[in-house]
């Protein structure tokens, strides 16, 4: 018996050793991001090349999830830095106090939109987002419909049941579509909209990119979802038309910010410093068709060639300050008819 | 008193065996009040407090009840619950029948494929269930255009998910039958018919509820099913995970997970009611009851376990079918690259590799720890005090659904107070989740190998002067070793299929397979989940095997005192 | 204890006088007291046990033996009283510093160890040369006659030759008291009389001092110095076999040990006592005899009546119907009622030769005495002993 409390001790001890062995040598960073998925390794690798002794932990989940961990968090954090948030989430942030004042060097460089103009410098932009529609044409013909070409057209009766939409408490592309309709179409008539879509609507998903996979898989007729994902699956083959409505869309721009309380500030620094880079930016440019360095394009494949004009004036405090609200009220009209629906 | 006379001296002990014994069950309570009690007293005071910590008293279960939402849930999961539980049980009871009542062929073979659901995460029905019924699935117009995100696709999931534990109940049940009432019955002139009410199903009644209860408290308190086919339909479960991992909303999710508790509690009370009675009903005197050959019966009985066990290793096998599929429906070519889990997950491979570590590490803590605990509790007279509530804590999680026992976690671990938050989000910390969790069961196992063997060895030793640990070591081990691979086996799979308990506790770089699962289906990528899911079943399948070869080595020659 | 009269004898007093013997006492019990619950299992137990004695303690289940035997091993722990083996107060110790071996009826021979391996079991421990263990278990195989056994598994032994080998393993350490838990009840008849021989034989060779747990009164008589006779938590009697046997001390132990036909009686003056419309004539004994009228039981063991030669002045003599004869084998056992006092009723044994000299036969008349010396006199309780006379 005694041989086996020896061996539970190594092997407890080898259960905590993995996860310590490296940080004699390299700082760990924790960083809470909403990234894609496949942008992690990538931008890890490349934090890791540019800021030497610095060791990347992502933390990653829907934009939702995030925010509301980094809340919940608020008392005892976890999380160095943030990284690839949506801004409105950030400027919640800086309201409650929960971030690191910092100027990024050279961040006077980037275009002004992507910029904390407002002291304290709290967050420096990375890039944007859009929602979009991802249009299945095969599950469309079908289901006897055309593509739409405004919001109003996803409340045509065809689409019941076959539309797919993020869920805003959780994904960030679930929570800007719906402060722009509210915005765009101004409160009254915006929840009204959202009434009618609610009909059509499937499922509510985790994540914002989710929709846009389950059009493209014929799951569902349209999904209403993060622009990148739709370029990228209709490069990889799958049957649908990445739609921006004429009347604009919704964007939210994804941001870093250092959180207050870090225990590894420097390298926090650094990273954001890197973060404002051309090169950083090059590397988002990959991923994202709007960055914050000016000059830097890389509009992937099939990506909507009138994404930048159709952009629709987004006010980040805003979305900031109503958040909690407007998740509330979309939380009481469309959580509680939770009967399935086609 | 002979030639050779025995001079050596006992050895002087520092360490006598009733301050060792004193000392382990100590210990042992430390560590079950840490990992059990406290954790579901952090869950229990929270639901009490506010956002800020206040006491509140009720106010959290009041707002609970005032939220539609949240009560239709409640309402949601009840419904699924018996809905599943009433289509498994006869379904359940059949096959199980078959496999005791008939002489059927490969009965064997029937009773492996029933319990093929076990090595399997829950998740994954419900992503077979999506590529067969789903809006693009190949039997799309079996559901007559309903859907099959919703309560179908739950109960559906659930059936194939909660068939073995219900089989197995039963399969025991029928198992127990007296062959002299058949024969009483028979001699009678009693129709067949007849005979199956009044003898057979009044034998397997007991059976019947505590499978009936099984079921009901598994699907109530399952999670993964109703995360990926649940559609807008919400369940307690998926409650509990949108209040605590979408909007952190701990007071809410802590009273879900009380609501949660609730049911599974009962089902326990019930159950163990239930047993207790059935042990009376039991007579030493029974005659195992042998069935007849009947050409007719049995070629019916194995068409029906054809259709079961075929159903169950299809849905199995859809899912790993579609996982080397390319771009379901549009590309059905092979391909490997929904393996590439890098490509849908940040962690890639990683959630398998942290998957098997803390299987692994649940399997080797936990089956000396289960072992000995149950021995010190079983065999060893130190602190009876200590050894009541160690045995209270031991029986303490099977009637804590998973979910419950992870917020738990959560607000105990995670608490700014608590020096072991350095454990959270560690292996370690799911590791001990998932000893926690499944504890219960593993520890019966142990108590009941236990009760097998001659409670004088112990006695013995001592007169031998022999320490208490020294014929653990030598004696009870070796004896118990197949209950102790049972223990480990049990462990490991478990472990490596559970994703209700953990997903609240995963950290950075300590992502598990059933987690990753459940994201790449939220992001989307149900082929990579299908794939992911995959590889659980191979290993957990791969390491059942194992387990069985072992016990045929143990069993075979290595062992010949193990004879009859 | 030669006096049948002292009904109650003084506390403490009895087990006492009867206890102590001559040698030095190995085990001294002193007052012990075990309670579970509000069952009292052991009831202020005084016992003292010499070196090199054979001891067995009788009585039937729940007496409290086993308990008593448990708790002198430190396996169970007492709540009152002490504990002293070879003069050093164990009260407190721990099995292991008490110095004992033992041995179960269920054997508890360890399933994956060889023979030898078993035997040793306590040897191994002990830091012993490899060689010197290998001697040692040798030679207690020898000593229970198992010498070509050692490498067998217990399952491949029959169940006489496992107790042999439990024994064996017992010995082994050489203690200075060796406890048998109900050694022999999980074995056949023949083989259980076999190795009560045995163990006895053992026993005296190697001069241990032994205390054996059995409910077999028949085993106890054959195989102990000294009988300890136990019923609810108290010791009845502690004495030779022939004196359990003989006289016993309470209508309880009469019963209990070998077969007694009980009397409701009453005292009719010194040596007289009245059982229904008949007077008997008892022993008077030293003590005085109890009062007019005070109720008593008289015990009569069946081999004591007397059938050959009694006249009609004999004492105790009268004319007895034979309604029953219940063949035993060497003998039988007769059921008689006295021809001139309906429902006086009362056993008698005869052997095969009586039976066949004198043509005893169902319905016979039989002149038979009570001989006063056999007639034990005992006070009347209800609560405890004998439940009267047969039929």
């Amino acid at each position: 018996m005694r041989r086996w409390l020896l061996a539970a001790g190594a092997a407890l001890a080898l259960a905590f050793g993995s996860g310590t062995a490296d940080a004699q040598t390299r700082t760990r960073v924790t960083i809470y991001t909403a990234l894609e998925n496949e942008q992690l390794a990538p931008f890890k690798q490349a934090i890791e090349a540019a800021v030497p002794g610095v060791e990347v932990v992502w933390v990653r989940d829907s934009t939702g999830v995030i925010t509301a961990r980094i809340l919940a968090e608020r008392e005892n954090p976890r999380a160095d830095m943030i990284m690839g948030l949506a801004a409105s989430s950030l400027l919640l942030f800086e309201g409650m106090n929960l971030l690191e004042p910092y100027t990024p060097a050279g961040a006077e460089a980037l275009k002004p939109a992507f910029r904390d103009t407002t002291p304290p410098v709290t967050w420096t932009g990375m890039d944007a987002f859009l929602g979009v529609i991802c249009y299945n044409t095969v599950e469309g013909r079908r289901a006897n419909t055309t593509a739409p070409t405004s919001w109003r057209d996803l409340t045509r009766p065809e689409f019941r049941g076959r539309l797919v939409m993020p869920h805003p408490a959780s994904s960030g592309t679930g929570y800007l579509m719906v402060a722009m309709w509210l915005q765009m179409m101004g409160e009254e008539q915006g929840w009204r909209f959202m009434d009618a879509l609610h009909e059509n609507m499937a499922v509510y998903t985790h994540s914002g990119s989710a929709p846009c996979v389950q059009a493209a898989r014929g799951e569902r007729v349209a999904g209403i979802s993060l622009d990148m994902r739709g370029a990228r699956e209709r490069t990889q083959g799958a049957p649908i038309e990445v739609i921006i409505p004429a009347e604009g869309t919704g964007w939210d721009m994804e941001a870093v910010s250092i959180v207050r309380g870090t225990r590894n500030l420097d390298a926090a620094r650094r990273i954001a410093d890197w973060a404002a880079t051309r090169g950083a930016n090059e590397l988002y440019s990959r991923f994202y068709a709007v960055v914050a360095f000016p000059g830097v394009t890389n509009t992937p494949p099939n990506y909507p060639a009138n994404a930048e004009e159709r952009m629709f004036r987004n006010d980040f405090t805003w979305m900031a300050q109503n958040r909690e609200r407007i998740l509330a009220e979309w939380s009481r009209r469309y959580e509680s008819k939770a009967a399935p629906r086609n | 008193m002979s030639a050779t006379t025995v001079t050596a001296a006992p050895p002087r002990r520092l360490l006598t065996e009733e301050r060792v014994a004193t000392g382990l069950v100590g210990l042992l309570c430390l560590l079950l009040l840490l990992a059990i009690a406290l954790p579901l007293w952090a869950l229990l005071s929270k639901s009490f407090l506010d956002d800020q910590g206040r006491f509140v008293g009720l106010a959290n279960y009041a707002r609970y009840f005032a939220t539609p939402v949240l009560v239709q849930s409640l309402l949601n999961s009840l419904f699924v619950a018996t809905l599943a539980t009433t289509i498994v049980i006869p379904l359940a009871f059949l096959y199980a029948y078959a496999l005791t009542r008939s002489r059927m062929p490969a009965k064997g073979l029937f009773y492996a494929l029933a319990l093929l659901p076990i090595f399997a995460p829950s998740l994954l029905p419900a992503l077979s269930l999506v590529y067969i019924f789903g809006n693009q699935g190949f039997l799309k117009d079996l559901l007559f255009g309903a859907s099959i995100y919703g309560p179908i696709g739950i109960v559906m999931a659930q059936v194939f998910y909660c068939l073995p534990h219900a089989t197995m109940i039963l399969v025991a049940a029928l198992g127990l039958a007296d062959g002299r009432l058949y024969e009483a019955a028979k001699s009678l002139g009693t129709t067949r018919w007849r005979m199956f009410r009044t003898v057979t199903l009044p034998g397997a009644q007991y059976g019947l509820v505590s499978a009936a209860v099984v079921v009901f408290t598994l699907v109530i308190t399952d999670f993964g099913i109703a995360k990926v086919i649940g559609g807008q339909f919400n369940v307690l479960a998926t409650d509990a995970y949108k209040q605590v991992v979408g909007q952190q909303n701990f007071a809410m999710g802590a009273v879900v997970g009380m609501v949660l508790l609730v049911p599974a509690v009962l089902a326990f009370f019930v159950d163990r009611l239930l047993r207790r009675r059935q042990v009376a009903l039991l007579s030493a005197r029974a005659v195992p009851y042998a069935p007849q050959p009947e050409r007719r019966r049995d070629l019916l009985l194995l068409g029906y376990c054809i259709l079961v066990g075929g159903l169950v290793a299809a849905v199995l096998g859809v899912a790993v079918w579609a996982s080397f599929i390319r771009y379901w429906p549009y590309n059905l070519s092979f391909t490997l690259a929904n393996y590439a889990f890098a490509e849908f997950d940040p962690d890639g491979w990683q959630p398998y590799l942290n998957s098997l570590w803390v299987a692994g590490l649940t399997a080797a803590i936990g089956t000396p720890l289960v072992f000995v605990g149950a021995y010190l509790l079983e065999k060893t007279r130190a602190v009876p005090l200590g050894r009541a509530l160690a045995q209270l804590l031991a029986m303490l999680p099977m009637a804590v659904p998973g979910m419950v026992l992870g917020l738990g976690y959560v607000f105990f671990f995670n608490a700014p107070w608590n020096p072991l938050g350095i454990l959270y989000g560690t292996v370690a910390i799911l590791a001990l989740n998932c000893l926690a969790h499944f504890y219960t069961v593993a520890h019966i196992t142990a108590v009941t190998a236990l009760k097998q063997i001659d409670g004088e060895f112990e006695a013995v030793s001592a007169s031998l002067q022999v320490p208490f640990w020294v014929t653990l070591r030598r004696v009870t081990v070796p004896i118990c070793l197949p209950a102790i691979l049972d223990i480990a086996v049990y462990l490991f799979v478990n472990a490596l299929t559970t994703v209700s308990a953990v997903i609240f506790l995963y950290g950075p770089g300590t992502k598990l397979a059933s987690i990753a699962i459940v994201h790449m289906d939220e992001a989307g990528a149900i082929a990579a989940a299908a794939a992911m899911a995959t590889c659980i079943v191979a290993t957990a399948i791969g390491v059942k095997l194992l387990h069985l070869l072992l016990d045929a080595v143990l069993f075979g020659r290595a062992q010949r005192w193990r004879a009859r | 204890m030669t006096t049948a009269f002292r009904f109650e004898p003084p506390a403490g007093e009895m087990p006492a006088a009867a206890g102590r013997t001559a040698a030095p006492a190995f085990l001294r019990v002193r007052s012990l007291t075990r309670r579970f619950g509000s069952f009292t299992a052991l009831d202020r137990i005084d016992l003292e046990v010499a070196r090199g004695e054979f001891v067995c303690f009788l009585g039937p289940s729940g007496c409290g033996k086993t308990t008593l035997l448990r708790t002198i091993a430190g396996l169970d722990r007492q709540d009152e009283g002490s504990i002293e083996i070879g003069g050093r107060d164990v009260s407190t110790a721990p099995p292991a510093d008490r110095d004992f071996g033992i041995v179960f009826q269920s054997y508890a021979l360890f399933p994956n160890l060889t023979v030898t391996d078993n035997v040793g079991y306590g040897l191994v421990n002990r830091r012993m040369p490899r060689a010197a263990i290998a001697a040692r278990v040798a030679e207690l195989l020898r000593l229970v006659g198992l010498p070509d056994q050692g490498r067998k598994f217990p399952v491949q032994l029959s169940g006489g030759q496992q107790q042999r080998v439990a024994l064996a393993r017992a010995l082994a350490t050489s203690p200075g008291l060796l406890l048998l838990d109900e050694p022999l009840s999980a074995l056949d008849a023949r083989v259980r009389l076999h190795l009560r021989e045995e163990i006895r034989a053992l026993q005296r060779r190697l001069g241990v001092t032994t205390i054996m747990v059995t409910h077999d009164q028949e085993e106890a008589l054959a195989m102990a110095d000294r009988i300890v006779v136990m019923n609810h938590g108290v010791i009845e009697q502690i004495g030779t076999p022939e004196e359990i046997y003989r006289r016993p001390a309470s209508a309880f132990v009469a019963d209990f040990v070998g077969t007694m036909t009980f009397f409701e009686a009453t005292a009719a003056g010194p040596g007289q006592v009245r059982v229904g419309t008949r007077g008997l004539r008892v022993d008077a004994g030293a003590t005085g005899f109890p009062a007019d009228g005070t109720p008593l039981r008289l015990g009569l063991r069946p081999e004591e009546v007397r059938i050959r030669g009694v006249t009609t002045g004999d004492d105790n003599a009268f004319e007895a119907l034979v309604e029953d004869l219940e063949f035993l084998g060497p003998f039988c056992r007769a059921r008689l009622s006295a021809r001139d006092a309906p429902g006086f009723e009362l056993l008698a044994d005869f052997s095969a030769n009586l039976m066949r000299d004198l043509d005893i036969a169902c319905g016979a008349v039989l002149r038979i005495a009570l001989p006063p010396g056999s007639l034990r006199v005992f006070p009347r309780r209800d609560d405890r002993g004998g439940n009267g006379a047969p039929a």
